[in-house]
This record gives structure tokens, sequence and C-alpha cells, in this order.
């Protein structure tokens, strides 16, 4: 008896006929944005999502980073390894380091800031690929408030040139978070809640360079 | 001077006589003239869509005989001419006739739906008609989706004179016909032609208009039924009412 | 006499099986009978209707912000095309690609097999239960009864799934699984159900949907804390990275796909993308055409392990169970382009009205009515009855990001049905087809036919709509008038006015 594998293999080869002959077609380009004006797409389509989004000059990352911990109450907030420690400087709540935190741990802690690895005008998504300022996965996903720090030259005008761009980070094997809004549910009566598993606050800052 | 082949569809020459009746008073009065093949029965659709593939077949082949020779065809009914245009050529690959493929290929885009031929060969909107009562329109599925005749129907009813023509609440939704739909799935059938008449009722119009007899008989029936007063009324009749010959 | 539409295509497609009917589903009436129930069940249509009419809107409103969204359909169904037609070549590289980054794969010919692989791999980590992801895979397959039948508790961490999973019910829509419960009912279940398989919900639970959205949360952390293996499907499997893509909302995904050690999923071979750049137009197709947002809340995209962040041991089962039946169809085949989006179910009116019960399988409304007797064969009642629960309006076409064309499925898999019943003793539908086929066959007879019609015409006086009809047609006459015959039939008339003699 052959292998599963061989079986499914032989069965795929009998159905699927002829290959094709064609190769794809290009979708036409889109035509482009004005920088500014993606960079204002995505702080009101994030916005839309109910994310709270703010922008900033690069010198008032740490002041901005601070009053939005303080906004939400934060006394314990985890910091990924490779964040600059610059942006942590006005904040008061205590650094918690990411120290192999157990996830009861994590769900002990209020916060965590990371950066981000790039954004989605058009769909107001912010995507992490997890390096060194992001931290692991759990630490974006088990405290209840998320602050993110997003660059206004990580901004992509829409999801095919954001995909395009993250392409190195899926080779070098890094797994990615797309996220766009809070969590959220609209499983009962199509009503949209927000805040179920994940955090249920995301604060995003466009921040210039 | 202009000449089509008319198309009455089964249905509508044994069940609806004044549809087409009024098709060729209409078209007559446009200046074209009307041809009637005698030897005509059925597209075939209702063997289609039921499964009846190897019954259909046949119909292709007496289609083609019968129109193939005409260089325009028209039918007042959507679906009918919904079947020729995008069926034929499915039934044609399972006859395994590449001989009946190719004159389905060639024939079928001359077929048209009455307000296609009316907006798109004759390049006439105001068709002269006059219909002085309240009108809503039901664009039945096969004219919008299977044969996108989009705002063809509108364009022609709005240039009625007298008309008060009100828009449908969600009338892009199916009424439920179906074809044997209707039979096999009655309960369903029903339920979609309830909220479809109840959107009727609404509009407060005399008169329910769609381009398809076989979608009207089933509002049509679900309107007597509650003893609505609404009457229903194919497109072809409203186009044909004048003030000397109202309908 | 021409032949089946089967397997048209492909010499070794008669020994490709179908789809075994899992057990929930053996046996189900057929769709008529279902929907009658269903269209009883007043609550449950104003729950629907309202719910469809929703997402119906929503979804409308995104894809008109895409200025070219009919070329992203075009070019989501083209790769779609192009992974079907190279199959074998796309699996090989994802699985190459998969192994490379530290998974392994695992090949299941059917659900049975699925559903073994999966249940070895759970006892080989020595744990009594698994968290889940949602997952029509692992639906289709009914791994939640295999995992409970080898004493393994599954749990579903999506909130409509953990309303269906409490309430001892079945989905009845892809996406939005607990459609047809309402507010109230949800209420009802938590308090009734949560406190026997974990935390209990609070005392003061109110049917506000951010408080039962609140009582998930607490019910369910705790699994996802202690959890130490996940199960998920996925959306999407990109051939040249090895990663897999998981689409969701609540968070639920991420922490199943994050916190367990084990992370097994079970992937439709269907579901590869050649590309990562692929992921380009379908992520543009599925959020708009699925919750009707831009984009969804959360994606996780994942390929195999990565060192020190989530799950360590990563398992991928790729599952045929009818598939490759379905692939040997040439024109049936498209049904595979289905990215489980359920923009067609929130169109459908048959649908809205009749609910997902009524479609006998975790796949429905019109794309249910096409993929299940697909993957399952046309051989029981109620497989035989899907191809016909439609009244072929198109709507689901015009919505369906991936342009499958489920009214032309409909009509194929009819024709498949009443071939396979030829040579049989034939059905009274099928003996008045012939019937009607041999009086059209020649308008001489049709027009004998009609001078019955047009004489009958005397029985009913000046009454131009009938009440009640005779067998076959009582059917039509429960709630439809019928128009009484004319006097004359057109053709009558024709050769009146413009005969030859006129």
């Amino acid at each position: 008896m052959s292998t599963a594998r061989e079986e499914i293999l032989r069965r795929v080869r009998a159905a699927q006929g002829a290959p094709p002959d064609s190769t794809p077609a290009e979708l036409p380009a889109r035509p482009d944005k004005e920088r500014g004006a993606v960079i204002d797409e995505f702080a009101e389509i994030t916005a839309d999502y109910r994310a709270v989004v703010e922008r900033c000059s690069a010198d008032d990352i740490s002041a901005r980073v601070a009053a939005a911990l303080s906004t939400y109450d934060v006394r314990t907030v985890v910091v990924p390894p490779g964040l600059d420690a610059g942006w942590m400087r006005d904040v008061a709540a205590e650094h918690v380091p990411d120290d192999e935190l157990t996830a009861a741990a994590l769900d002990t802690i209020d916060a965590v800031v990371t950066a981000a690895a790039a954004a989605i005008a058009d769909t107001g998504t912010i995507v992490l690929d997890h390096g060194a300022d992001q931290g692991r996965r759990a630490l974006t996903l088990v405290p209840d408030v998320h602050v993110c720090v997003v660059r206004e030259s990580q901004v992509y005008a829409d999801v095919p040139t954001g995909v395009r761009a993250l392409r190195p980070a899926v080779e070098a094997g890094r797994a990615l978070t797309w996220i766009s809004g809070p969590s959220a549910t609209s499983d009962i009566e199509l009503q949209r809640v927000e805040g179920v598993h994940g955090p249920r606050t995301l604060h995003v800052i466009v921040a210039g360079d | 001077m202009t000449r089509v082949a008319l198309f009455a569809t089964c249905f509508n020459d044994t069940m609806w006589p004044q549809t087409p009746q009024a098709t060729v008073r209409l078209l007559e009065r446009l200046g074209v003239t009307v041809d009637f093949p005698a030897a005509q029965t059925c597209c075939g659709q209702m063997f289609t869509n039921t499964g009846y593939a190897d019954e259909a077949i046949p119909l292709v082949r007496s289609f083609i005989d019968v129109f193939g020779s005409y260089d325009a065809v028209v039918a007042p009914s959507g679906s009918c001419t919904g079947s020729v245009r995008d069926q034929y050529a499915d039934l044609a690959a399972r006859a395994g006739d590449p001989g009946l493929a190719a004159d389905v290929a060639q024939m079928t885009p001359r077929v048209h739906e009455l307000s296609e031929y009316l907006v798109d060969v004759l390049g006439v909107t105001d068709v002269g008609a006059y219909f002085p009562h309240r009108v809503t329109y039901h664009p039945t599925c096969h004219s919008l989706r299977m044969l996108r005749v989009g705002d063809r129907p509108l364009r022609l009813l709005r240039a009625v004179k007298g008309i008060d023509l009100v828009e449908l609440p969600g009338a892009e939704e199916c009424c439920g016909f179906g074809g044997t739909f209707a039979m096999k799935n009655a309960d369903t059938s029903v339920a979609m032609g309830g909220d479809k008449v109840r959107h009727i009722r609404e509009t407060e119009a005399e008169v329910v208009v769609a381009g398809d007899n076989s979608c009207l008989a089933h509002i049509g029936g679900l309107l007597d039924r509650q003893r609505s007063g609404v009457r229903s009324m194919h497109l072809a009749e409203v186009l044909a009412s004048t003030e000397e010959e109202p309908a | 006499m021409s032949s089946p539409a089967r397997h048209q295509s492909s010499a070794g497609g008669q020994d490709i099986p179908h789809a075994r009917t899992t057990s929930t589903f053996v046996g189900m009436p057929k769709f008529p009978a279902m929907a009658k129930e269903a269209l009883a069940n007043t609550q449950q249509r104003h729950n629907l209707n309202h719910a469809t009419h929703t997402i119906r809107a929503k979804r409308a409103e995104v894809v008109d912000e895409v200025p070219d969204w009919e070329a992203l359909r075009v070019d989501g169904a083209g790769t779609k095309d192009r992974v079907l037609a190279d199959l074998d070549t796309y699996l090989l590289q994802l699985e190459d690609n998969l192994t490379r980054a530290g998974a392994t794969v695992h090949w299941a010919r059917d659900a049975d097999e699925a559903n073994r692989i999966v249940v070895d791999l759970v006892r080989a980590q020595q744990v009594e239960e698994v968290v889940k992801v949602k997952s029509m895979a692992t639906q289709e397959i009914e791994l939640n009864e295999a995992l409970e039948a080898a004493g393994i508790s599954a749990w579903e961490t999506d909130l409509a799934e953990l309303i269906v999973q409490l309430g001892h019910d079945r989905p009845s829509h892809i996406l939005v699984p607990a459609i047809h419960r309402n507010r109230s009912e949800i209420r009802e279940i938590f308090r009734a159900e949560m406190g026997k398989v974990g935390k209990p919900a609070p005392d003061d639970l109110t049917d506000d949907p951010a408080r039962l959205a609140d009582a998930a949360r607490l019910h369910l952390r705790e699994k996802f804390l202690r959890a130490k293996v996940a199960v998920s499907g996925t959306n999407f499997a990109i051939a040249d990275t090895g990663t897999l893509v998981v689409l969701e909302s609540e968070g639920n995904g991420r922490m199943c796909l994050t916190l367990p050690e084990t992370l097994i999923s079970v992937v439709g071979i269907e579901k590869v993308l050649p590309t990562w750049d692929d992921l380009g137009t379908f992520m543009q197709l599925l959020p708009r055409s699925s919750t009707g947002e831009r984009m969804n809340p959360y994606t996780s995209t994942w390929t195999g392990v990565t060192p020190g962040d989530g799950p360590q041991e990563v398992h991928v089962v790729l599952l045929d169970n009818g598939r490759t039946s379905v692939l040997a169809d040439e024109v049936g085949r498209q049904a595979l382009r289905c990215i489980r989006c359920s923009a067609c179910l929130n169109v459908c009116p048959v649908y809205e009205r009749a609910g997902g019960h009524a479609y006998g399988s975790v796949y429905p409304g019109p794309i249910g009515a096409v993929l299940t007797p697909q993957l399952r064969g046309t051989g029981s009642k109620v497989d035989q009855s899907l191809p016909y629960a439609s009244s072929l309006c198109g709507a689901c076409f015009d919505v369906c990001p991936v342009r499958i064309e489920i009214p032309k499925l409909l009509v194929r898999l009819r024709t498949q049905v009443v071939d396979e019943h030829r040579g049989g003793a034939p059905s009274a539908e099928a003996v008045s087809m012939k019937a009607a086929a041999w009086m059209f066959a020649d308008h001489r007879r049709l027009e004998k036919a009609q001078q019955a019609v047009t004489a009958s015409s005397r029985l009913f006086g000046r009454r131009t709509s009938l009440e009640n009809l005779p067998w076959p047609a009582t059917s039509w006459s429960t709630a439809r008038n019928a128009p009484a015959p004319p006097r004359e039939t057109f053709r009558q008339w024709w050769l009146r006015t413009h005969g030859e003699d006129a």
C-alpha cells in the first residue's frame, strides 16, 4: 500500500489535467500617492477602527509614550529587549524586562510598548515582525494595553506594497502579526464589540523619522 | 427596413399571449418588420436548469435551425434570452458536436432581450408609450445578473408619458420564482416571494412591471392570492400602451 | 447518449474517492424538509435577516472603496487556477519549505486518517485538552468528536464557536457560526453551560454583547494560559516560503498560535498560494468579502518554528478528503478556489430564509450547495437535493471574490444528479420532462397541446386567476394563484392577424 503522501500526489496528478500555459497577468499599477497623504490616510483609517492614534515628531516620542501609559493608569509595562531606551525615558510605570516571562506572568502586566516593522495606510494596519524592538509574540498579546510607535517611513500605501516589503522578514523565518485596531468580535448579532482576547487598547503613535 | 425574428417563448405563447402581441405592436410601431417563425417551440431552459441536459440539446439544435438565418432575434424574456446566450455553449459542448458549438457561438450573440433590442439595436429609449399609472419595476435576476441589462428597462419606463415610476425597495433581490425551484422548494420560494410582494405593496404602486412573465406569474400569483389589487404586467405591454390603445 | 458531467477531463478521475459523509450528517433529510422547519422558526429568521443584511451592507461599502476590485477578483481567481493546475508541484514546494523551517508535514487522504494523525500527536504530548482556532477543515473532518472519543477535550475559542459548542449546537454560517442565535439565547447558554466546563459566567451577566464577550474572555483565558497544545486550520499556505496564515478578529487565534508548546494545523490541499506576494491580492479580497472590514483585526503568519518565540513543535497535516475528486472535474474544480469568506451566504436569498443547518454539511449557503455534493458525491438524498437549493439568482457569483460561477456549477450538479438516475426506474419528474421534451421537439405537437389549454379556458369563464391547481402543481397553489389559460395562444393570434390569409 502506498503512503498517504504518494497516494495524494498520485490523485492530484491524475486530476489536475494539463499544466497552465499562461503566465499571470500583472495587476494594473495603482496611481502613486503623495507621502503626506499616505501618512494622513494611515492615521485616519487606523483611528476609524477604534485605535487611539496620535502623531508627533521623533523628539517627542518619549513624552507621548509616557503620557499614553499614564492615561491608561499603567503601573507595570513590559519592554522588548531591543526597544530604543530613549522612548521609555519619561515613563513612570515600572519597566519589566522580558526575561522569559511565562504567559501567566505576562497576564499580570498592564501594558507593552513596542516599535513596528511596517504599516499599511489604506487598511489601517500595523505589522510586527517581532524583531528585538517588538519582542516575541506573547508580549503584544497578553497585556491589555499595547502602545506601538510607528515611524512615518514605515508606512506603505496599500496591502500589496506592504506585503512585498515584508518578504525579507518572512524569508528570514520571522513570524508576523498584523494588527488593525484592537481585538474585536461581531459574533453577537453582528454588533461590533472591541476587546476580547487581545489587548483591548491599541494606542498608535505615528512619529517622524 | 429593419427586420427581426420574434422568439415569443413557449410560456408566453401558451399562457401570456398578450406579451408577445404587445411586443409585435410595439416593434411595428417603431417601424420594424417582425417575423414569427412558426417552427419555434422552447429554448430548453426548464430542462437545462432542472438537470435534464440531454432533453435540452435537441431544443438547442432546433433553435439554431429556426432562428439561425436571422440577423436579429428578440425575446420578451430575460431568462429565456439568458438561457440561449449563457447556457447553449455548455449544452453544445456536452453534445460533443463541434458544428453545433460553432453555430451557437456564431448565432447566440444576435439574440436580444426586448429592452436590449430597443436601446442597443434600435437606439431608442422613448418608444412613444402612454401609461398613466403608478408603477414599480422589478428587475428579474436573469436580466440583471445573467444578461446585465442594467438600467435599460428603467430608461425605457422613465420615458413613458404619464407614468408615475416609483422605486422598489430591495429591487435586486430575487422574487423566489427560480423555475422548478418554485415547486421543489415551494416553502422557501413563497417566503422569498412574500418579502418581494411586501416591498411592492409598500410602494403603493398599481402595477408591478418586469421583463419576465415567469417571475410575474409567481409575484402576481401571490398578489392575487392576497387580493392586493396590484396588477402585474410585462414591460412590453407598458411600452406598447398608447393613448389610443391603452393597456 | 452524451457522457455524464463528472470527471470529463481526467482518465484517472474514476478511482479518486469522494469524502465520506461524517456521522453528524448521515441520513439528514433533504433540503426542502430542513428549510421548511427553519422557516417556521421566526426567531431564527429574524436573527438571520438582520445579520445577513447588516454584513451585506458592510461588505458593499468597503468593496466600493477599492477602485480595482474587479481586477483583484480576476487576479485571485487566476492565482487559484494556477495553483490547481500545478498542485503537485506547489504541495511539494510547500512541504519542502515547511520542513526546512522546522515543521513536520503529515499527509491525510481522508477524515479518519487526519483525525488519527492529530489524536496521536496530541497523545504524544500527554495532555487531555487542546485549544482550537476556528477552522472549517477540522469541522469538516469532525476532529472534535474524534478527540473526544480519544478522551481529549477540544476547546473552541472563537466566540461564536464557543456559543455553538456550549449550546450543544451546530454552526450555521462559515464566518459567524452562531448567526442563528440572538443575545438573550447566548446569555442563557453561557449561564447554563460555562460552569460545567470551566470558569462559570458571572452571576450578574446581562445580554449586553460587551458583557457577553467579556464573559468569554474570562472563561477562555484560563484555558489559554494552561494549554500545551493548539489546533488550527489555515487561510493560506504559501508555497515559496512555507508560511501559514490565519486571519481572525478576537485574538483567540493569536493565543492559540502563540502560547502553547505544540501547534497542529490541518490544511486542505487547496489552500496553497504560490508566493508570499500573492497575499497582496488575497489580503484585500478576503477581509472585505468576509467581515466587511478593510482588514480583520489580527492576522498571524508563521514559518515553521521560530526559535524562542511561540510553539517549538509545529505540525502541518495536509488534507485531501475529497478535494482531489473535485479537482478531477475540469469545470467543477473552480469550487476549490473558495477562500471561505462567506460573502455568498450573506447575499443568498435562500440561505437568508432557510438558515445554515438546512444544508446538511459544515459548508452552508451557495458554496455549500456546490462544494458539499462535489466533495461527498451525489449518492445521498441530501446531497442530491443541495444543487436544487437555489433559485439561480446569481447574487453569489457577483460577490464571490474569486469569481466561482456558483449558478453554473449548480446546474452542472443538477445534471449530474439526473444523469446518475438515468437507466433506472424513471421518477415522475423524469417522465414528465421526457413528455415535455417530446412535445417541444415539433411545433405541431406543441400546437396540439396548446389547443387543449385554450379549450380548457372555457371552463374558467371570466376568471383570470385560479386558486387551486391539481397535482403535480399543488405545491404552486398553496400560496399562489395561477393565471387562467387564455382563449387564444399567441401563435393563433399571429396566424389570425399576420398569417398569409390575414
